[in-house]
């Protein structure tokens, strides 16, 4: 960040939040700065984060209107938080925007559909105020068909679009993508509740299209032209990020591989095929051209006999994602034995903690962990992995940052021996599967476990809590947790007091999403000043009435408390699903009759 | 549960009986004792004594990935619980074969993917992967586990399509693959 110089006289700085203002005019009375706007400009141009470019902004008037205007890329964190009219008063040339809407508990099915987020919008006004737009990157937002029909038509140089998290659109809108942005470099479809009505899209792009740099589309079901596809990857010379889906086979990704020895990330399609002769035989080759890949996902059906075809690029990876892999423990560890580069992992459970041995052993550089479950939502079933896994990982791996774990069993010495083993923890999300269970060995809650990784890993920026635990794991988190910008938590704590621990307690906290706890009014009550510094709380299932909402509402304007009434909701004086965000847009004008806003 | 036992009938449904005739009469023929022995046509040699236990209602969908039991009742279903998005519920592999497995004594029940073995052998000896304390042991005609721990013997039975329980062994593997539905390991 560029210092400032001392001997400049100071105008009184812009407040972000309180910015509803946008147009700070610069006058001559005001100018302060040496330096011309342009040279400013260029300066702060070379500032990318934006987080040093707001704080850049609230130095003084100067450098707020230097920063507005070489700003190029917007991130929103929270779609209702702003307007697009105040974005693009604020900011004239902008070529990029991140923009994300629905409470992450919606992927959960905790939100109804229709609760909003739309894109739309933000799209008319951005169609007059940024015609030369590029890039758009959208999470949790409702996008519907008739908006990527607009997209693709009104914004002419555009050329990235991620969707992750979306819903509301069909492959008919991916149709007027592929056939209208001439110059797209990305596209990049993830997890979304897309209306998959066929692989026509694919076909869509016209033999003009050399420009891709980025294809995936390996969460859509239906089968895409494979002669078209195969076109399509011939003449994008650029192609980096090819990720198929699961109906191409694995003669089809020989046949591709063969035209992106480029390719840097790939996913593959399903890796098993019935064959006549053995499958190492027929595609030992594949990979022999691929030097440049350090990233591999799909894999989906790999079976011991096929994932041998990958070793060869192996031990340049550093991300693997097996997360579509029913692997067991041994083939996993054959896999792993030639992959001493990994720094990022995400695996099932099917491959025991027998298979996470194996991680502690093969990949001392591993910094991102992450082990789904196979089987969530049966809980006869004793799979999966358990603390002696997460152990062995930790032994191994002392450089680990960031771990998502579910398992169905732990205890507070190992997660206490975990924290020891990796202090460096940024992201540490433990699910233990059963709500409200106990340490399986002692029986008692598992506050000290938590209490372990935020009194040992003081970078911690996310946490997510799980088990059986009382007020004391808040204690733990409001005394030690200060870098602490993220916390989830579901069937935890006493009392008010759990939740009033973290609020008072941590001072970087963001967003704070709480689920099924025994939190009341003077709870939430207790967060009164804190809110505005935050982005987000969403509290369902707890003890919180509407009282207390309307009073927080009426003590805090510049916050929208909204309300979501449950569909068997009898009791109307309980609020049953309750979302404050900070905003200077103030209150929804698109809310759906069952969010009240107070 | 009321309707416990009743699921389980003596009568072979006829569309169970419908697949078997439609299929090689000499792949599927019935006989008593282990795969590679001279063969006796015969009746399916149930397991009579297990049908009086009460093993928790059974649905008798065709889909054995899916065989619904009785949930203890402080456990039902939680919206949006665990934290796992939609999709990646469906993580089986597309020609899976999984079927539960319960061990007497055992309080969790595990799951095993059929379509991994060829053979019986083979499929015994997962047992010993899975549960780690199990030694095969094979006694004349029958297939048994012991537990070298405490000596216990555990007679391996299934039940099948049509709801019957018979002992893990008594028909060519490949007829066992397609109509066993759940596993169970018996005390002797």
């Amino acid at each position: 960040m560029p210092t400032m110089d001392p001997n400049r006289k100071k105008s009184k700085p812009v407040d972000l939040v309180d910015s509803v203002d946008s147009r700070v005019e610069l006058t001559e009375s005001t100018r302060s700065c040496p330096f011309p706007d342009e040279v400013l400009e260029r300066v702060l141009s070379l500032i990318d984060s934006h987080k040093d470019r707001s704080s850049v902004s609230l130095v003084c008037k100067d450098w707020y209107n230097a920063e507005r205007w070489s700003r190029r890329h917007v991130f929103i964190g929270n779609c209702y938080s702003v307007s697009p009219e105040i974005v693009a008063a604020r900011f004239p040339r902008i070529r990029s925007v991140t923009l994300k809407g629905k409470p992450r508990f919606s992927d959960f099915n905790l939100v109804p559909e229709d609760w909003g987020a739309d894109v739309h919008p933000w799209l008319s006004v951005f169609s007059s105020a940024y015609p030369f737009l590029e890039e758009l990157r959208l999470k949790r937002m409702a996008v519907s068909d008739e908006s990527l029909e607009f997209l693709a038509t009104s914004f002419h140089g555009f050329k990235a679009l991620s969707l992750l998290s979306c819903d509301g659109f069909s492959t008919d809108g991916l149709k007027a993508i592929a056939s209208h942005c001439k110059n797209l470099t990305e596209l990049d479809i993830q997890e979304n509740g897309i209306d998959d009505l066929g692989g026509h899209w694919l076909s869509c792009f016209p033999e003009s299209q050399t420009s891709l740099e980025v294809l995936n589309f390996a969460s859509l079901n239906s089968e895409v032209s494979f002669d078209a596809l195969e076109k399509l990857v011939s003449r994008c010379k650029s192609l980096r990020v090819l990720k198929l889906n699961r109906n191409i086979s694995l003669d089809q990704l020989q046949k591709l591989l063969l035209h992106c020895p480029q390719l840097m990330e790939l996913g593959t399609g399903t890796f098993m095929q019935e064959l006549i002769s053995g499958p190492v035989t027929e595609f030992k080759n594949m990979f022999s051209n691929c030097r440049k890949l350090v990233t591999v996902s799909g894999l989906w059906d790999a079976t011991p006999l096929y994932l041998p075809v990958i070793y060869p690029v192996c031990a340049s990876l550093t991300f693997l994602n097996l997360s579509y892999a029913t692997l067991q423990s041994s083939e996993l560890a054959n896999l792993l034995f030639h992959c001493r580069s990994l720094r990022r992992l995400w695996l099932l459970d099917t491959v025991g903690d027998k298979g996470l041995e194996a991680v502690g052993s093969c990949c001392p550089l591993l910094e991102e962990l992450r082990v789904f479950p196979a089987d969530p939502f049966d809980q006869e079933i004793f799979l999966g992995v358990t603390e002696s896994g997460f152990v062995s990982v930790s032994r191994g791996c002392p450089k680990l940052r960031h771990v998502l774990y579910f398992c169905r069993q732990m205890t507070n010495a190992a997660v206490a021996t975990i924290a020891r083993n990796c202090p460096d923890f940024t992201h540490f999300r433990l699910c233990i599967m059963n709500p409200g269970q106990p340490d399986y060995l002692t029986k008692e809650p598992m506050d000290e476990a938590f209490g372990a990784i935020v009194k040992t890993c003081t970078k911690l920026q996310r946490l997510a809590v799980s088990g059986l635990l009382t007020d004391r794991t808040f204690e733990y988190i409001g005394q030690h947790a200060k870098n602490m910008e993220t916390l989830s938590v579901a069937f935890a704590g006493n009392s008010d007091l759990g939740m009033e621990c973290v609020l008072k307690g941590c001072p970087k906290l963001r967003k704070l999403e709480i689920r099924d706890c025994p939190f009341g009014n003077a709870a939430l009550l207790s967060g009164l000043t804190k809110y505005e510094s935050m982005r987000s709380l969403w509290m369902s299932a707890c003890n919180v009435t509407m009282n207390a909402c309307r009073m927080l509402a009426k003590e805090k304007p510049r916050l929208n408390v909204e309300v979501m009434r449950d569909e068997e909701g009898s009791d109307d004086s309980q609020a049953h699903k309750v979302y404050v965000y900070r905003s200077v847009a103030g209150p929804r004008r698109d809310a759906p009759p069952f969010v009240l806003t107070l | 549960m009321s309707s416990e036992t009743s699921n389980i009938t003596s009568e072979p449904p006829a569309t169970a009986l419908v697949a078997v005739h439609s299929l090689n009469i000499n792949d599927t023929e019935l006989t008593l004792g282990l795969p590679g022995e001279s063969r006796k046509i015969g009746a399916k040699r149930r397991f009579s004594v297990i049908t009086d236990l009460k093993l928790g209602g059974t649905d008798r969908s065709d889909s054995e990935c899916s065989v619904v039991t009785k949930s203890p009742p402080s456990r039902k279903q939680l919206v949006g619980w665990p934290p796992v998005r939609s999709y990646r519920k469906n993580m089986t592999k597309s020609d899976c074969k999984y079927v539960k497995v319960a061990v007497d004594g055992a309080p969790y029940l595990r799951k095993l993917d059929l379509e991994l073995y060829s053979g019986y052998q083979q499929f015994l000896s997962a047992f010993e992967d899975l549960f780690s304390c199990f030694a095969i042991k094979n006694v004349v005609n029958e297939m048994k586990l012991m537990d070298p721990v405490n000596g216990m013997e555990y007679v391996p039975t299934y039940e099948d399509k049509d709801g019957d329980w018979m002992l893990v062994g008594d028909v060519p593997w490949m007829m066992f693959v397609e109509s066993c539905k759940r596993i169970r390991l018996m005390k002797n």
